[in-house]
């Protein structure tokens, strides 16, 4: 990681693209308190990541991009451990729980375990799991991956009614130029650690000085169309098992 | 459902859960409460799925019926005026409960390949909390073997103390030893990280726990050196407080002070260790 400068308003949907190996996941690990900044600092919700971390953790909800949830228990067990660790009083924890599943459209299938889910529900309950708190601000580190294009539609646009409903600002990763296109209103595009492009989709677009270009036009324009050496076997490994288990 | 005004107040809806400043008996009240709740998340799973359970009770059984009771028909082992079959049950008892606790470390590794530990980390809980929490998960695998090795030794006629206060301290002895190997086998998990490196470092680490203990022989019998680490193994003394407690004419050697304060204070160092190392297992 280098040195990395962006500020993303309240209510936005802001999407950090780049090749593999290009620092996105290690931005995020660093902005949900998961690794120390090695320079410099941040601020989420108004608190510092290097000196409120805890108060951090309180104001965010993050969906890693690997599986995370028990298969071996229920939809609901799932979300009864986080509401749990987010102090959600004692009364309040069961109507948030089947809120939560209700919005995202997983009431029907509550409590029968989640090895039994599809990739597109077991997707749709990460996010259950990381709003019950109701967070202002909400991580999502490659929300898509390894979904079919009918699972992705369904937690696109759940995600999208998540931010129209309680105006949630939402960080993801992605390398679908599509998704990225279609759900952020700004992008910030990394290569080896860094910046190298920021701004809204249409107006990258048409930075690039070619008629009808795409999201992947600019991505390609800014990170070079050489390929790529970034990211370690672990990532890939992990990448694809989480891919095979969702598909 | 959605009104306008809605997606301007992102603040609206997220007051009740933003950071306050919160007294010292409500910071108490929340460790406990998040400690049980990780616990119960494992308890959860193993309802729902008890084959490792029913698996894990096979070895006891072996020990007990096999090699117990060759044991105890050759009177090879100097056991005082204790059966060897007596002498030997709460030392299965605790190598069970050891040999659970001490492979438990592996389910975090598997969680480091999925995410789950990402997000216990990133919510606000203690890492004091997650540690003990997933330690305590180990004791509680412990008890079902205590109620299978009361069983065996019911049916192999071991003369066991039924007082319920001895009951409460077998039971503490139990949940106490298992939780202290749970910690050490997640400050394993923490250092080696992959499920290889653990596998032989588990290995590794039981057969001496358990053959550098009083679990199947008397410390007397053994060479001078060995008893010099029977003596600093935290087992020996777990087998201690079982033997004085389980058995109707058992005798704590060393003492059930002594017993309960080397397993309180190997609990607390490891587990205060696993806490420090937790979020290495993200890195």
């Amino acid at each position: 990681m280098d040195a990395m400068t962006i500020s993303v308003e309240a209510g936005e949907t802001f999407g950090l693209l780049g090749p593999n190996g290009a620092g996105k996941t290690t931005a995020i690990k660093m902005l949900i308190t998961l690794l120390p900044p090695t320079s410099g600092d941040a601020s989420i919700a108004g608190y510092s990541i290097r000196r409120r971390a805890s108060a951090v953790r309180r104001v965010i909800g993050y969906v890693p991009q690997m599986l995370s949830t028990e298969g071996t228990l229920t939809g609901y067990e799932n979300l009864l451990i986080f509401a749990r660790l987010y102090d959600i009083p004692r009364r309040e924890r069961k109507p948030r729980i089947r809120n939560a599943l209700k919005f995202m459209g997983l009431e029907e299938c509550a409590d029968k375990l989640v090895r039994t889910y599809s990739g597109g529900m077991v997707r749709r309950l990460e996010i259950a799991q990381s709003i019950l708190h109701r967070p202002p601000v909400l991580f999502l580190d490659e929300p898509t991956v390894g979904l079919d294009p009918l699972a992705r539609k369904a937690v696109w646009e759940h995600v999208e009614q998540l931010r129209s409903e309680y105006g949630t600002t939402i960080l993801m990763t992605t390398h679908l130029m599509e998704e990225a296109d279609s759900m952020c209103d700004r992008v910030a595009i990394m290569h080896r650690g860094k910046v190298v492009a920021l701004g809204r989709p249409d107006d990258l677009k048409a930075s690039i000085g070619r008629d009808g270009a795409t999201l992947e036009d600019v991505f390609i324009h800014y990170t070079g169309s050489e390929l790529e050496s970034g990211g370690s076997y672990r990532d890939v490994s992990r990448t694809r098992r989480t891919a095979q288990r969702l598909g | 459902m959605t009104s306008p005004g809605q997606g301007e107040r992102p603040s609206g809806s997220v007051e009740s859960t933003l950071p306050r400043p919160k007294n010292p008996l409500s910071v108490v009240v929340g460790f406990v409460d998040k400690t049980l709740a990780m616990s119960e998340f494992e308890v959860r799973k193993i309802r729902h799925d008890p084959t490792e359970l029913i698996m894990r009770a096979v070895q006891p059984v072996i020990w007990l019926l096999v090699f117990g009771e060759v044991f105890t028909h050759i009177r090879a082992i100097p056991t005082g005026d204790l059966r060897y079959i007596d002498f030997l049950t709460p030392g299965v008892l605790a190598q069970s409960t050891l040999f659970i606790a001490i492979f438990s470390g592996i389910a975090l590794i598997w969680e480091r390949d999925l995410g789950i530990v990402h997000k216990f980390l990133v919510s606000p809980t203690s890492r004091g909390a997650l540690a003990l929490g997933k330690a305590l998960s180990g004791g509680v695998r412990g008890l079902p073997q205590a109620v299978l090795i009361f069983i065996l030794a019911v049916i192999l006629r071991v003369q066991i103390n039924w007082n319920p206060l001895a009951l409460l301290g077998v039971l503490a002895a139990v949940l106490l030893g298992a939780t202290a190997f749970t910690s050490l086998s997640m400050i394993v998990a923490f250092l080696v990280k992959t499920r290889e490196r653990f596998m032989g470092i588990g290995q590794v680490l039981t057969m001496p726990l358990f053959f550098a203990s009083s679990a199947i022989y008397p410390i007397s019998v053994m060479p001078r050196w060995l008893q010099v680490i029977a003596h600093g193994n935290p087992l020996t003394y777990q087998v201690d407080a079982l033997r004085g407690l389980m058995l109707a004419h058992g005798v704590s050697e060393y003492g059930l002070g002594l017993d309960f304060g080397v397993l309180v204070l190997t609990t607390a160092v490891l587990v205060i260790i696993a806490a420090r190392l937790y979020p290495n297992i993200v890195r």
